[in-house]
């Protein structure tokens, strides 16, 4: 069902460039600020915590953990697993759990990144590790 | 500087129908808009200040027109359903500052003859969009998070709902009358992990409106009195990922702000409007605004304690979001109505809190669990 599903492409503007440039080639992007040294996701130019410019891509292990999700069921395409993942490096993101058994998940469960593919640059889900 | 006792609740109208696919969306805005004129006891003419969110159509220019307004203060503020929780902060702020005397806010639409047109994104939008994030499944993750780190049960949640159905019964115009128990709640379908069909609100048209005024106007007309007394608000997000916590929202930081504006605590307030989109809203919001400690929610609203005339918390007693009414998606002006209603008397006799004279009215707006906006309205009979 999930293989079947399409997914947008990104969009891009000139601040998220880099990130998809490097997600074409299978390197998933995180921010860090060199200021405060806080990573942050998604990325910005700007740091959200300092406020500082310094901010720089640095490439995530694309290893993480289940901090929440939801098994929806009311989808035209079927169940699927939103969720909230949190980096090895420290940021949470939202995301979907794909290409495993959804009806097994659970918090702190280890997972890992897998890109899926769009007419455009790929996009980051995760995937039971 | 405070608006305590600056401005008050003069007018209120809520839209009988639950569905009207015979209306246009702008007619509904102009229908609940003369009815809390009317029950003001004023005249178009009277209105100087407008307020109006998302559900607008064409936002506040078209709407001024549309309706023949002649205004000298507007605000289209919008943060999803709490928008006319804090449009009624925003109007005392104006009232006490001499920019209107008479203000309007309106709510109307129309989400069960049609769908809604989709939310707009922000800076987030190719990091996020493409997950399917919704109402359901964002408020499920809430849920899922709360009764890991709480122990929170899903019969803890279904007391939510039944109390809700309590009070509908009696709700004429109330979309589901029928009371329910613990046990309906728990075998309606799954829709999002962790949250049932029966956890979650109705979908209805209609809306609602409310007049706002100066202490002056108020006391020359026939209402019983009803003032602002305190008002919060605050919103609150992934914040670049660090710290996630979905357990709490913006009310953490709006409800102690409109308690200490109107230096109550929550042991004073008789009766609770509470944002409920699902029964998850309601449990974190009355744990963020005070009324029970973090993750006791749960013991908080078992066994009928938010039941009017049986527990110690009496809340949405018109049948709320859940039962009665969540116009255009958007609960909060249906908040204020009813917490109105509570301190004019004029709850439903087997409803009405006796000697109702502290009342809040609390939600939130946007997505629980992602980016989200929150105000508390504390309100007190005069």
């Amino acid at each position: 069902m999930a293989e079947a599903k399409k997914y947008p492409a990104p969009q891009g503007n000139p601040e998220s460039a880099a990130f998809w440039e490097a997600a074409k080639q299978g390197k998933f992007m995180i921010k860090r600020c060199t200021a405060c040294g806080e990573p942050h996701y998604f990325p910005r130019s700007i740091c959200p915590f300092c406020f500082s410019d310094k901010t720089v891509w640095e490439e995530s292990s694309g290893e993480a953990t289940i901090y929440t999700f939801s098994l929806m069921r009311k989808s035209p395409t079927g169940p699927f697993a939103i969720a909230y993942v949190t980096l090895k490096e420290g940021p949470s993101l939202q995301t979907n759990i794909v290409d495993c058994d959804i009806d097994k998940l659970k918090i702190g469960q280890k997972v890992k990144l897998v890109w899926k593919p769009t007419e455009g640059a790929p996009l980051p889900f995760f995937t039971a590790a | 500087m405070t608006i305590k006792g600056k401005a008050y609740i003069a007018g209120i109208y809520e839209h009988p129908t639950r569905h009207a696919p015979d209306k246009s969306t702008a007619q509904l805005h102009a229908e609940v808009a003369k009815g809390a004129i009317e029950d003001a006891g004023l005249t178009k003419a009277d209105i100087d200040g407008y307020f109006c969110a998302g559900d607008a159509p064409g936002g506040v220019m078209p709407m001024v027109d549309y309706l023949g307004l002649k205004v000298r203060h507007f605000d289209s503020t919008d943060t999803g359903g709490c928008s006319y929780l804090v449009h009624l902060g925003h109007a005392a702020e104006a009232i006490a500052a001499g920019k209107c005397s008479i203000a309007l806010v309106t709510l109307a639409g129309k989400p069960r003859t049609g769908a809604m047109p989709p939310r707009s994104a922000g800076a987030e939008a190719d990091f996020e969009l493409a997950y399917g994030a919704t109402t359901h499944n964002v408020y499920g993750m809430c849920a899922m998070r709360h009764m890991h780190d709480y122990g929170t049960t899903s019969e803890q949640l279904a007391w939510i709902k039944v109390a809700a159905s309590h009070h509908a019964q009696y709700n004429p115009h109330a979309m589901l009358k029928e009371v329910v128990t613990v046990e309906d709640v728990l075998n309606s379908p799954m829709i999002s992990d962790p949250l049932h069909r029966m956890d979650c609100c109705v979908v209805t048209d209609g809306g609602g409106a409310m007049i706002v005024t100066t202490p002056e106007i108020a006391k020359s007309l026939k209402k019983p009195l009803v003032r602002l007394i305190g008002h919060g608000e605050a919103m609150k997000g992934p914040r670049g990922g660090k710290d996630l916590d979905l357990t709490y929202s913006a009310g953490v930081w709006s409800g102690p702000r409109a308690f200490e504006e109107a230096g109550i605590t929550p042991k004073d307030i008789k009766y609770a409007s509470i944002y409920d989109s699902f029964t998850i809203t309601v449990l974190m919001q009355l744990e963020d605004i005070g009324f029970c400690k973090k993750g006791e929610g749960g013991k908080f609203v078992a066994d009928g304690n938010l039941i009017s005339g049986v527990g110690k918390l009496p809340f949405n007693t018109d049948g709320g979001g859940l039962c009665s009414n969540h116009p255009v998606n958007r609960g909060g002006m249906t908040k204020i109505l009813e917490a109105v209603r509570q301190l004019r008397g004029e709850a439903h006799p087997k409803v009405q809190v006796p000697n109702c004279d502290l009342a809040i009215a609390h939600g939130t707006g946007g997505l629980l669990g992602v980016r989200h906006a929150a105000s508390t309205c504390i309100l007190e009979r005069v």
